[in-house]
């Protein structure tokens, strides 16, 4: 669920097809830099009302979406 | 010292969002100023704006771009890449001799205006990250860099009013003294926003008027004040064998820039107009000898009373009798003042009037003025094959400066 919403969000950013984002997807790929992430990350805060801290250094989708279950899961 | 000429030109204006369809407006004498659309102008005591129509910054660069960017960066990147394709430099030219100076009056206003709201009502941790790269007012130059590989010389230009004139003038000098191949220069602004209609309105610079068509009045006796614009203006300067050898298509030479300042007031002219007058002579100076009635003048012409009676009065001081051959007219009375980028699509107007031999006219200029009792233009193009034409700019601060271009 973590995953699709994140993957609609980017799909949503970056203007392409949701499919053709998946876990292992850099965000280099996309052409996202360190900016567009840390806005993800705030946006993310705010879909999932939690906070992750801003974090510049996640590279891929399923690292980012890994995170969040993290945080998710403790709650 | 190097010869300076024109290969390439873009524009984003009310009248237009192409240079061609920019220059056909100014000839035929169509009119960009309308009630503004984009807030609710209600309780304004100034509702008029020549704002851009149906723009779509997409047809230029990708969404995410697009969504990263301020408007001013927006029309800024369209207006260069149009310049640069209609120049076909971009696979002739050494990276590291291609340069950029462009300008912004104010820079990335909107974002300005918003984060700043987002702060108020929500807080520290609702500015994005992405606020100051895309405020900042070099960033325009910087997002154009960046798109065309130009790793040369990289400068933003910002002195008011004359940013454009101001950075084309810098980019000549720079080509001329061999520090760059080729530069991008011009201006860009998107400022129509409630805070500077306020501000500008509230320093008495807008006109309060509320008809489209008796707003924007350069040299009229009735003007009031200007009529704030937006877009962009890009011109690729080059040197002049390298545009040769490879066979590009020349529009114009840049012959002469004059760059001075009245030290007198931060809004108001020197009425003695010494150093407005100053900037054209040295524009003039540089150029060559030319008949007056050969020569066209793209004015500032804001419509403002301070404004338009100083230039005529520099006008007068640079060309004595002279003055009344001159064939002068402000493009403003239909584009609005857009600021920043004002310079940079009137250079464009002037090149286009040497290459056609067609004088744009001064729309809307029904009752004369003791004060400007020169050839403005009124109201309809006239055909007069100019040899030199000149572009003057005069910005709050003092700011003065004049562009010069003749034929190669």
């Amino acid at each position: 669920m973590v995953f699709e919403k994140v993957a609609e969000m980017l799909a949503e950013k970056v203007d392409c097809d949701v499919s053709e984002i998946q876990a292992e997807t850099k965000f280099a790929d996309l052409g996202i830099d360190s900016l567009d992430i840390t806005e993800m990350v705030m946006n993310v805060e705010d879909e999932f009302g939690i906070e992750l801290g801003m974090d510049a250094s996640l590279e891929t989708v399923g690292a980012l979406v890994e995170k969040i279950e993290s945080i998710v899961d403790k709650k | 010292m190097k010869r300076v000429v024109v290969t390439g030109m873009g524009a984003v204006t009310p009248v237009g969002n192409t240079t061609g369809e920019y220059w056909e407006a100014l000839v035929r004498g169509v009119n960009g100023i309308a009630k503004i659309e984009s807030f609710d102008v209600s309780g304004f005591k100034h509702t008029l704006a020549a704002q851009l129509k149906d723009f779509d910054p997409t047809q230029f660069i990708d969404k995410l771009t697009a969504r990263k960017t301020d408007p001013f960066v927006q029309y800024a990147l369209c207006a260069a890449q149009q310049a640069v394709d209609d120049s076909g430099i971009l696979e002739k030219i050494d990276h590291e001799e291609f340069g950029v100076y462009f300008g912004s009056g104010i820079g990335g206003f909107e974002t300005f205006c918003n984060e700043h709201q987002a702060l108020l009502e929500q807080g520290p941790r609702k500015v994005t990250p992405q606020f100051v790269s895309k405020m900042i007012y070099n960033i325009a130059a910087g997002n154009i860099a960046i798109r065309f590989k130009a790793y040369g010389p990289n400068i933003a230009v910002s002195t008011a009013c004359a940013t454009g004139t101001t950075a084309v003038g810098e980019a000549y000098r720079a080509i001329r003294g061999g520090y760059a191949t080729a530069i991008i220069a011009g201006g860009s602004e998107a400022a129509i926003a409630p805070l500077t209609l306020a501000g500008f309105g509230n320093c008495l610079a807008l006109t309060p008027s509320s008809d489209p068509n008796a707003a924007s009045l350069p040299f009229d006796k009735r003007r009031g004040g200007f009529v704030m614009g937006e877009g962009a203006g890009a011109l690729v300067l080059e040197e002049y064998e390298h545009a040769v050898n490879r066979g590009a298509t020349i529009y114009a030479e840049v012959c002469g820039y004059g760059s001075t300042c009245d030290a007198h007031h931060v809004t108001a002219p020197d009425p003695d107009a010494a150093h407005s007058a100053r900037a054209i002579a040295q524009a003039l100076k540089e150029s060559g000898e030319f008949e007056a009635s050969k020569i066209y003048i793209n004015a500032h012409g804001t419509g403002t009373a301070l404004n338009d009676k100083t230039e005529t009065h520099a006008f007068k001081k640079v060309f004595g009798d002279a003055a009344y051959q001159l064939h002068i007219s402000s493009t403003k009375s239909m584009t609005g003042h857009l600021l920043g980028a004002a310079g940079a699509i009137e250079a464009i107007a002037a090149v286009k009037a040497l290459q056609t031999g067609v004088i744009p006219p001064t729309i809307n200029l029904n009752e004369p003025d003791e004060d400007c009792d020169l050839n403005y233009t009124p109201n309809t193009a006239v055909t007069a094959a100019p040899e030199l034409a000149l572009s003057t700019s005069l910005g709050f601060g003092g700011h003065n400066a004049c562009i010069a271009f003749k034929k190669v």
